[in-house]
């Protein structure tokens, strides 16, 4: 017989890993945390306000609405795709509770459900575009994004809402744990990271995101529908920045026609910064809330030593290169 | 071979056209319990069609197509797979960034058992693991962990990965299309070992190949497609390569090729 | 009879050549669509044409920095008949060019609230003084203080933009602290000046602006801010910390939200500036133009006032009535 080859041993054909050095996450896992790590002990050697607790809720509550925008721009970019239309879409969300509740009079968790609902819808719409039509998810977020902009300045006349019933703005409020007090609303965001954690890794729609992303034919020859996982990731992500409305109404309690504008990026930020590919198929959820935190600790740390913000906006960028080097080179290293 | 051997899959009269083109011609087909059977054509001779036919991807305009004696009618390759007809593609149809575990059982992932697998619908990755080892041991697949990307895999090793996973998991067939053309010659024989493997488990497996020197050094029965018909069946113990790519070509017409070269 | 009918035919002439008299026609670009400020301009303007019988085109870039939005407006307007452009620059070099292809036209070029880069690429500039807008609050916020050490925080638009180094300086140097002067575009430091963040004029980035300032420094008493969005931020992030009550807020704008809030308490005070009058003059000056063939040139102050709920004496203030009665926005 030709070539009886090395990989015909029957018997040590399956060997354990090599040891404690295979079983680390690779560079790109583990580097967002590495880079939060030092930024903090930066910060900590430079104002000894940085290291408390109370500061450390406050730049949670700070990075609250981006990170859970970041959520649901994870599952899109998981898929190989992206959404420009995040911050836009949360505004509208924002705009369509306050209205409903102020104006028309309707129950806060009703109005709430229909500001979700329109953020879903949106989503919704993005992923026909994209499953159907087969139109490429940067162009078409591209045009959602201006119709919610549109929509939003037209429905709320450029102004803001307020007097909003106290149950819409309870997310912002705080609750004591120990000396330091906990806004709600960053307790819910960590519940939803962690709720989209367990999914993506321990269930088989969660790991068929991935698979999608990574290569959309293969799962298609596996008999996954993978237009309805791209769909539904479409539609979840809508949710995910319906509830970031939210959060961001009850954070500044109002509804404000021009909130979400740099959100759109900064929620993409946060997820390179997290150590997501861009290509699909690769990432951790947990790292987009690292990469979210990162930019919020930059941005409250810096201020604390009074040093002009545009070094936050360089540093902002170069650590976004960083990432995104470390995810080419890992992929080329065969990590 | 047994006088009357055991037809597992039977095609008769498959035609197929598209458009002007006539791509199957009234193609005949039987594959046997226990063999390799390789089809060969030149290009336009209607192989890949034949093969479409037969995993489902196409649908002829008339023939029939059975399976262990019974008619079967495939709307999609979901159908065939139902039916127990797994297909390696040509394209690595592997999810590269997901490990060995997760790609072998892409799509009919297991759930652990009671409230973790019914309501939160939790995948028994421990079960997974276990039963990934034991058929790549089976089918003496040498790779080191089946946790591990399969980006990490040589080409030949990938191959096998995909071939494991039909081998796996068919019930009846497993049909392979080129599996080997992408592959240098060290990586081409592990598949082709492996191939020989899954035989002897006593799946019978369809073998699309350009490669002649592959083709006889597996095969049971050579199926030779021309025209959109089949040509003949022959034997590769009996007849040699330049004969058999004779009657792929058509310089050697059917009748003429001598009988102890065609297969009973 | 002979001079009933010359006097006949010369009325009838008269009247021809009025009517057959083409209407001035003018231009208003806007940096966007939407925002009241710029709203405001547009009914200003609109209502300056009627009254003096002009044609008004409008137009405006996409989002605030869209340049080439503005310049393909130009563009358009000059090729419908406009001889005067009246534009709010969203990119006060980059516009430069195209103005100057306009002007080179025999167009007439007024920049509205925001000065082109150089001053003198348009023909005039019709603007608030942001410097004087500032003085203004920081001499409200001194007399507020009445001698009270003052901690003060910056609540700035973002890196390098002139109007928000005009109100920042203006404001350092009312309140009585060295300042760099009108034509910098640095914004000053000082020793009583604990924290400096920008917050884009944005509600929710001025809320978290303030938050890191106060965790910064605890005590800070007084807060200047960029606009009254910021001001509305910062006020939310007092209010968590408990502090509303001991910090003095003061801002620049006096839209009708704004001056909402003066009243309610959460701004101290606030500069009005008046965008109707910007516009509503830019619309006079294109119509002598086209009538009489005279352009305006430099700058033309169009004025701002300090709005206050508490009056200080010192300190020329109007009250919150009449800041309503002038503000730009929905009442």
């Amino acid at each position: 017989m030709l070539g009886q080859e090395v990989n015909a041993a029957p018997a040590a054909a399956i060997l354990p890993p090599r040891g404690w050095k295979e079983k680390l996450p690779p560079l790109g896992t583990l580097g967002p945390f590495l880079a939060l790590l030092l930024a903090c002990l930066f910060f900590a050697t430079q104002n000894d306000r940085f290291l408390t607790g109370e500061n450390f809720s406050l730049v949670l509550q700070q990075v609250m609405v981006v990170g859970v925008i970041a959520i649901g721009q994870t599952l899109v970019i998981l898929t190989a795709g992206i959404d420009l239309s995040c911050g836009m879409v949360m505004a509208l969300g924002g705009i369509v509770m306050t209205k409903l509740a102020v104006e028309m009079g309707l129950p806060a968790p009703l109005a709430i459900l229909c500001g979700i609902g329109v953020t879903a819808l949106f989503g919704l719409a993005n992923g026909l575009l994209v499953t159907k039509i087969k139109l490429p998810p940067f162009i078409v977020t591209l045009g959602t994004l201006n119709i919610a902009f549109a929509i939003t300045q037209l429905y709320s006349n450029a102004q803001t809402v307020t007097d909003l019933p106290p149950l819409m703005t309870w997310l912002g409020g705080t609750f004591r744990i120990g000396g330091t007090s906990v806004a709600f609303g960053v307790v819910l965001m960590l519940a939803m990271y962690l709720a989209v954690w367990f999914w993506l890794r321990e269930t088989a729609a969660g790991r068929h995101v991935y698979a999608v992303g990574n290569n959309p034919e293969a799962t298609r020859l596996t008999g996954i529908a993978t237009e309805r996982v791209l769909l539904g990731v479409y539609v979840l992500a809508g949710v995910f920045y319906g509830v970031a409305a939210l959060l961001s109404v009850a954070r500044t309690g109002v509804g404000d026609p021009n909130a979400g504008q740099t959100e759109n990026l900064d929620a993409i930020t946060a997820v390179v910064l997290g150590g997501t590919s861009l290509f699909g198929g690769r990432g951790m959820i947990l790292g987009t809330l690292i990469g979210a935190v990162i930019v919020g600790v930059l941005r409250n740390g810096l201020t604390l030593m009074g040093t002009p913000s545009v070094y936050q906006v360089l540093i902002t960028g170069i650590l976004v290169i960083v990432a995104v080097a470390i995810d080419q080179l890992s992929r080329k290293g065969g990590n | 071979m047994s006088a009357n051997p055991k037809l597992v899959m039977q095609a008769k009269g498959l035609v197929k056209r598209y458009g002007q083109v006539t791509a199957l011609d009234g193609a005949d087909f039987e594959l046997r319990a226990g063999e390799i059977l390789a089809v060969i054509g030149d290009n336009g001779a209607g192989k890949s069609s034949l093969i479409k036919a037969l995993s489902g991807a196409t649908i002829p305009d008339s023939g029939e197509l059975l399976l262990d004696g019974k008619p079967v009618h495939f709307r999609s390759p979901i159908d065939a797979r139902r039916a127990g007809i797994e297909t390696v593609y040509q394209e690595l149809a592997v999810a590269a960034a997901m490990s060995i575990t997760e790609n072998l059982f892409l799509g009919r992932e297991l759930r652990r058992p009671g409230f973790l697998g019914n309501v939160l619908r939790m995948l028994d990755k421990k079960r997974m693991l276990q039963e990934s080892i034991t058929r790549m041991q089976e089918l003496k697949v040498g790779i080191r962990s089946m946790t591990q990307p399969v980006e990490t895999l040589s080409g030949g090793q990938r191959q096998c990965v995909a071939v494991g996973r039909a081998a796996a998991f068919a019930q009846h067939v497993v049909i392979m299309d080129e599996p080997t053309a992408a592959l240098g010659v060290k990586e081409g024989n592990m598949v082709l070992d492996l191939i020989r493997r899954v035989r002897d488990r006593g799946l019978p497996v369809v073998l699309i190949s350009h490669n002649m020197p592959h083709v006889f050094e597996v095969a049971d029965r050579i199926h030779v497609a021309r025209l959109g018909k089949r040509a003949a069946v022959l034997d590769p113990r009996k007849i040699s390569m330049s004969d058999a790519v004779a009657v792929m070509t058509g310089a050697m017409p059917a009748d003429s090729i001598p009988a102890e070269c065609l297969a009973h | 009879m002979q001079l009933k009918h010359t006097v006949l035919y010369a009325l009838l002439a008269g009247c021809g050549a009025a009517i057959a008299a083409e209407p001035p026609v003018i231009g208003l670009i806007t940096k966007t669509e939407t925002n009241p400020f710029f709203v405001k301009m547009k009914e200003g303007a609109a209502e300056a044409a009627k009254a003096g019988g002009a044609k008004l085109l409008t137009s405006a870039g996409k989002t605030d920095g869209d340049n080439a939005g503005q310049v393909t407006a130009i563009e358009n307007m000059i090729a419908a008949g406009a001889k005067t452009i009246l534009i709010t620059p969203s990119e006060s070099k980059a516009i430069v060019p195209a103005i100057r292809k306009a002007r080179d036209k025999g167009v007439m070029v007024i920049a509205l609230d925001s000065p082109s880069d150089p001053l003198e690429a348009t023909d005039a500039l019709f603007a608030t003084d942001n410097y004087k807008a500032g003085v203004l609050i920081g001499q409200y916020a001194k007399a507020a203080l009445a001698g009270k050490p003052a901690k003060i925080a910056t609540l700035d638009l973002l890196p390098g933009h002139p109007v928000g180094a005009q109100r920042h300086n203006g404001f350092l140097k009312g309140f009585g602290l060295a300042a760099p002067d009108a034509k910098s575009n640095e914004l000053g430091k000082a020793a009583e000046v604990v924290c400096m963040a920008d917050s884009f004029g944005d509600r929710a980035k001025g809320q978290t602006a303030m938050e890191n300032c106060l965790q910064k420094n605890p005590d800070i008493n007084l807060v200047y801010t960029i606009n009254e969005p910021a001001a509305a931020g910062a006020f939310t992030a007092l209010k968590s910390a408990g502090k509303e009550k001991n910090v003095l807020i003061v801002s620049v704008d006096g839209g009708c939200e704004g001056v909402k809030n003066v009243g309610a308490g959460v701004i101290a005070a606030t500069s009005q500036q008046y965008p109707l009058k910007m516009a509503a003059m830019g619309v006079e000056a294109g119509i002598d133009y086209a009538r009489n063939g005279k352009k305006v040139s430099g700058y033309t102050d169009t004025g701002v006032t300090l709005i206050a709920a508490k009056p200080l004496p010192g300190v020329e203030s109007k009250d919150v009535k009449t800041g309503t009665d002038l503000c730009w926005g929905k009442k």
